[in-house]
């Protein structure tokens, strides 16, 4: 049921029931590595190519998330699955191989929110009872489609972040039929948002409105506050991103600065893994969430959260024809049964 | 002595051309690609204006290696070439002066594809 | 709470300067001085050596330029050129080592897509711009030099 002006209240609640991870080594040497599920030595994964490299990474994710969740691929009624490369080819030859219906998604670094927001939401509606949402990214197939080639000689502008090499999944399951007592209770999907910000090296800046917009606005709906959560969590905004965003809220009279972690700056070491702002992808909240987060719900350690990823909507073509950098973010409110 | 000014011309010279770009890239946020470019064209230009060549005499290979260099070379070779065939050295003069450098970076490139493979830093 | 973002554009932009981190323009000038410095000393020696084997000027600088551009060639195939560009910024794009790079760099990297499609077209990808503005201001140039001192 839609209350106030962008959020879905869900009454029926879908569960998250279980979520895998896989990601690189570089992120294998960050700080959350031991939360991760699985990764790969090398960055071909013994393919000839990072494109299928990163459709391979995928595939063995979602088939490790039936695994750990005790189904077969029969049981999953519907993938959504995005990742950043054109014509989402990472998803589409990942899920290939699967007997299961697949609806693909591009929302840039917003992908793994808007998986979950469809999912909840078909699994709302009663239509289906278990759909998997999945997101990927990976460093290499995306610095050679939005940046420079990967032996090219260059600086990083302190405001760029690295595209994160992971995968991530979710279950999402109708209560009846499996239920851990973890669920979305909302969702608010984001508007687009662009204050002209054009520095392809600072996607952080271009996201974090979009991010305040939803967030504020998910509040306002829902008659909560900053309080009511554990963490609001963002998906890439990164080093700088955060401090904007905190910096807009700041302009409102609110602190979010203790509330507000993000993903892009968790998952590596930001003195010794050389990236700059830190993470970007879809990959990046999709495996941050699926290993480090939920491992904190189901410990119980954490209760409510606000699960924003942000996107960047450009692509080098708009890019090269001036335009500026518009932003998107989606939420999810993931609250556990206490 | 004459052995150590020639490196410390080249050295300095070399050194304060990428300093410029440096300082345009930290600056400016201009991508490699169009620093290279930019680089060329002011090297072409600032050749037909007289001003490159006494700095190409007092830095030697501090100022042909940078690639304002190379744009020095294709004006220099299109002015050679201008004075021995008339009109159409216009055409041949530069790419003539550069052909070593260009088939070499071309060669070298596809002999690098065939056995390199790229991974991340 | 207030749902809209009371910021103007230029607002945005000017807390986004504020805010950034910057560059570390002096230790980036430093490593450029230094790498683009050695890289044309290195040359210099190169063209030295040619001069006392006796060769001419033209010749010189062409092996000169060969060499260094085999040297860029073979520092980016092993996966090398790119971890001194990160430090030495400038100092490492703009020598003709450079210019090497950026050839060698997307034709490796575009094998996958095929030896005619992949490494062929691409590769003068990043470095394509050097010789389109290259040959066209030389001609531009060529034909007024040519009125001046030809025509007029």
């Amino acid at each position: 049921m839609k209350i106030g002006k962008q959020t879905i209240k869900l009454e029926n609640s879908p569960c998250i029931f279980a979520t895998s991870s896989i990601v690189g080594p570089k992120e294998m040497q960050g700080p959350l590595a031991q939360y991760f599920d699985a990764n790969i030595k090398d960055v071909f994964f013994d393919e000839k190519t990072f494109e299928k490299a990163e459709s391979k990474m995928l595939e063995s994710c979602i088939n490790n998330l039936l695994v750990k969740a005790g189904i077969t691929q029969q049981d999953v009624d519907v993938i959504f699955s995005g990742d950043l490369l054109n014509q989402c080819i990472s998803s589409c030859f990942a899920i290939r191989s699967f007997d299961v219906p697949f609806l693909g998604l591009y929302g840039a670094c917003s992908t793994f929110c808007e998986g979950l927001i469809l999912s909840s939401l078909l699994i709302e509606s009663k239509a289906v009872k278990q759909v998997v949402a999945s997101a990927s990214s990976h460093f290499c197939s995306a610095e050679r489609q939005f940046r420079m080639p990967l032996e090219h000689g260059n600086q990083k502008s302190p405001t760029a972040q690295a595209t994160v090499t992971a995968s991530g999944a979710a279950l999402v399951t109708d209560k009846s039929v499996a239920d851990n007592g973890i669920h979305i209770t909302h969702v608010t999907p984001g508007k687009i948002i662009d204050l002209g910000v054009k520095d392809m090296s600072n996607m952080g800046a271009a996201m974090a409105p979009a991010a305040f917009s939803t967030i504020s606005n998910h509040l306002t709906d829902t008659g909560r506050t900053i309080d009511y959560y554990d963490y609001i969590i963002t998906g890439d905004l990164g080093i700088h991103g955060s401090d904007m965003l905190n910096e807009l809220f700041k302009n409102e009279g609110i602190d979010i600065s203790q509330k507000h972690k993000d993903c892009g700056v968790l998952i590596y070491d930001e003195e010794n893994q050389d990236v700059n702002s830190g993470g970007s992808g879809c990959g990046c909240i999709a495996s941050v969430f699926s290993s480090f987060w939920f491992n904190e719900l189901k410990a119980k350690n954490v209760n409510r959260i606000l699960l924003i990823a942000t996107g960047a909507l450009m692509s080098p073509i708009s890019s090269s024809q001036g335009e500026s950098i518009p932003g998107i973010a989606h939420a999810v409110a993931i609250e556990r049964e206490v | 002595m004459d052995m150590l000014l020639n490196y410390g011309s080249a050295f300095l010279t070399g050194g304060i051309i990428c300093v410029i770009g440096q300082i345009l890239i930290d600056k400016t946020k201009l991508t490699p690609a169009r620093i290279l470019t930019l680089f060329v064209t002011l090297g072409v230009i600032l050749t037909f204006l007289g001003i490159y060549e006494p700095i190409a005499e007092f830095g030697k290979c501090g100022a042909t290696v940078p690639i304002s260099g190379f744009g020095y070379s294709l004006f220099k070779g299109t002015v050679k070439a201008i004075e021995e065939k008339g009109f159409i050295g216009i055409f041949t003069g530069g790419v003539t002066a550069t052909a070593g450098g260009i088939a070499a970076a071309v060669v070298f490139g596809f002999l690098a594809s065939l056995f390199a493979k790229p991974t991340i830093k | 709470m207030n749902t809209n973002l009371n910021i103007s554009n230029s607002e945005y932009d000017d807390l986004i300067s504020k805010k950034a981190q910057k560059s570390p323009i002096l230790k980036n000038i430093c490593f450029a001085f230094l790498v683009g410095g050695l890289i044309c000393v290195l040359g210099q020696f190169i063209y030295n050596q040619m001069e006392n084997l006796g060769l001419d000027k033209e010749t010189c600088s062409t092996i000169t330029s060969i060499s260094l551009i085999f040297l860029g060639a073979f520092l980016t195939s092993i996966n090398l050129y790119s971890r001194i560009g990160r430090f030495a910024g400038a100092g490492s794009t703009i020598p003709i080592t450079g210019f090497s790079n950026s050839i060698v760099a997307p034709a490796i990297e575009f094998k996958s897509e095929g030896y005619v499609l992949g490494i062929g077209a691409n590769m003068f990808k990043v470095a394509g711009p050097v010789i389109v503005y290259g040959i066209t201001s030389t001609v531009i140039l060529g034909l007024v030099y040519y009125l001046i001192h030809y025509v007029f």
